[in-house]
């Protein structure tokens, strides 16, 4: 398989060519944003919550990125809907990576689970779950 | 007989200096694009740095015997070296620091702490490093000075009909600007933001650390106040950078940071500082590292860089011509007459960090982000931009590997 194959795997250039739950969601029930600081890309994410106030009924996202940020996001919509907001706030980041399953190196990493630190911050401020990792000590300027 | 008027280098021939060319990437010669960011480092410098390290290494200043003297010798033949390079008038004048970021912090704390406050601006352009931008940003908040931007128009060369504008905001009393853009390549017209600085009575500090590697530099000329750049861009080390400022200035200034070498008396009462440029330099200093950057400047003085100039210009204009063929890439900056080795420009349709994978893929180094840059890349209305950047090693046919990566990004991700 060619480098470019086992990166750009047809999975990753379908979900970045027709992003799934991409859009700007009305109403939602909560929202936040999220930036990488290496390339300045942004996204948003809104969750709406089904009639138990609990589990994630729809996710949408929005903004810019690279073929793996946007691909990544848009499969995780496809993988938490459905599910309860404190089971996604708890997921471990693998879960997401197993799906992707590329190789990453350390900075697409992060472009890969920046939609993932942003849904967990939404959650965190819809339903009060944990903070994701590392944004714990950014709690008051995050949520001003 | 025509004289001709510039002079060349032999590019391919420079290269075999560059071990880090002999081994493949990817299976692919590598084309280096991306030295605005970081230059590759010659045999000449490396060489000359494991011999330092391995037979006259000491500490510098401090010792009697004959290594520490060599290696004082040394380093301080380094900065002799730094100071002939921008023609200071003196070595007093000339500060080593650990890059040109901690050059540019040294005077916006040192001088700016001092010196600013309420009712005074501190200008800056849009087109900044944010190691130019930052410290002065937080500085004057820290001293309710105002802090302004010179705004640049769409060719990315900065608006100068904004500054009489400025000039009545306040007293202005830094005026602070790259000579050259990293993310552009613009080049800013510093004599003219020199002598403005100085008519509103302000101070002028120029980040040089994309002039100073590829061209020559004459601050006694150019008539400013402070000027940084670092040596990792200029074929040196990392670890080392200058800091050249008037000697009248530095000895009015409180030392930025405190500690060894520094002081020239100590006691519970009282502490006295050094004479220049050692109060500035606390702690045992980069001495390799600040030797290796002279070898590099004595490398590139060799090759000239009047001529290393010319290569780039040379360069950057085959590669805007190049790029023009490709409808689907937008060129940020202004035109290749007058700019500097670096090009940023951006696929329609595929994101930055996608098309700087796919060039990886071909061997092809550049850089893919904001640059540090984010107040300029935001004013281009996008997030991010792709770079490519030349020097001394590089080769045309490195930018039709470029242009032929781009074609290959737009057909698979476009």
């Amino acid at each position: 398989m060619s480098e470019f194959d086992q990166l750009y795997r047809e999975v990753i250039l379908d979900h970045y060519k027709n992003p799934r739950g991409h859009g700007v969601m009305e109403h939602a029930d909560a929202e936040a944003e999220g930036q990488n600081p290496l390339c300045g890309d942004e996204v948003s994410i809104y969750v709406a919550f089904g009639e138990d106030g609990d589990t994630i009924d729809d996710v949408m996202f929005s903004g810019r990125g690279c073929a793996i940020s946007q691909a990544a996001t848009s499969m995780l919509t496809e993988m938490v809907k459905g599910r309860k907001a404190s089971e996604v706030a708890a997921m471990p980041k693998e879960e997401l990576l197993e799906e992707i399953g590329i190789p990453l190196t350390p900075v697409r990493l992060k472009c890969a689970i920046l939609g993932l630190t942003t849904l967990r911050l939404a959650l965190h401020k819809g339903k009060g779950t944990p903070l994701p990792d590392g944004l714990a000590e950014l709690e008051d300027l995050e949520l001003k | 007989m025509a004289v001709t008027a510039t002079p060349k280098i032999d590019a391919r021939r420079l290269r075999a200096d560059f071990p880090v060319f002999d081994r493949p990437i990817r299976g692919k010669p590598l084309a280096y694009l991306d030295s605005a960011n970081s230059a590759q480092k010659p045999r000449q410098v490396l060489d000359a740095m494991h011999e330092f390290y391995a037979y006259s290494y000491a500490n510098v200043h401090r010792a009697v015997y004959d290594l520490s003297e060599r290696s004082t010798a040394a380093f301080e033949g380094a900065r002799e070296k730094v100071r002939a390079l921008i023609n200071a008038s003196s070595t007093r004048e000339v500060i080593f620091t650990r890059n040109v970021t901690e050059a540019l912090n040294l005077v916006a704390y040192s001088w700016g702490l001092a010196n600013l406050g309420p009712g005074d601006v501190v200008v800056i352009t849009e087109l900044e490093h944010h190691a130019n931008f930052v410290p002065w940003q937080q500085i004057a908040r820290r001293t309710g000075a105002e802090f302004r931007a010179i705004p640049f128009d769409d060719q990315g060369e900065l608006m100068l009909e904004s500054l009489d504008e400025l000039a009545r905001q306040g007293q202005i009393k830094v005026v602070a600007a790259n000579w050259i853009s990293n993310t552009l390549g613009t080049i800013n017209p510093i004599e003219k933001l020199t002598s403005w600085a100085h008519e509103q009575g302000a101070i002028m500090v120029v980040d040089a650390a994309q002039a100073v590697p590829h061209r020559s530099v004459d601050v006694q000329a150019l008539g400013c106040d402070f000027l940084g750049f670092t040596s990792h861009k200029l074929c040196g080390p990392t670890g080392a950078g200058a800091l050249w400022g008037r000697a009248e200035l530095l000895e009015s200034m409180e030392p930025f940071e405190m500690g060894g070498e520094m002081i020239r008396s100590v006691s519970v009462e009282e502490t006295t500082w050094n004479e220049l440029p050692y109060k500035f330099e606390a702690g045992t200093p980069a001495i390799a590292e600040a030797y290796g950057m002279g070898v590099a400047i004595d490398y590139l003085e060799a090759i000239g860089l009047e001529a290393i100039d010319a290569h780039e210009r040379e360069l950057v204009g085959y590669a805007m011509d190049r790029l023009a063929e490709l409808p689907f890439v937008t060129v940020y900056g202004p035109p290749a007459e007058r700019r500097a080795g670096i090009l940023s420009f951006n696929v329609d349709g595929v994101h930055p960090h996608d098309v700087a994978q796919m060039l990886d893929f071909e061997g092809v180094a550049v850089r893919a982000g904001h640059h540090c840059t984010q107040p300029l890349v935001r004013r281009l209305g996008v997030s991010a931009t792709t770079r490519a950047s030349f020097y001394l090693y590089s080769l045309p046919e490195e930018v039709d590997r470029l242009v032929e990566g781009l074609r290959k990004a737009k057909d698979m991700l476009g």
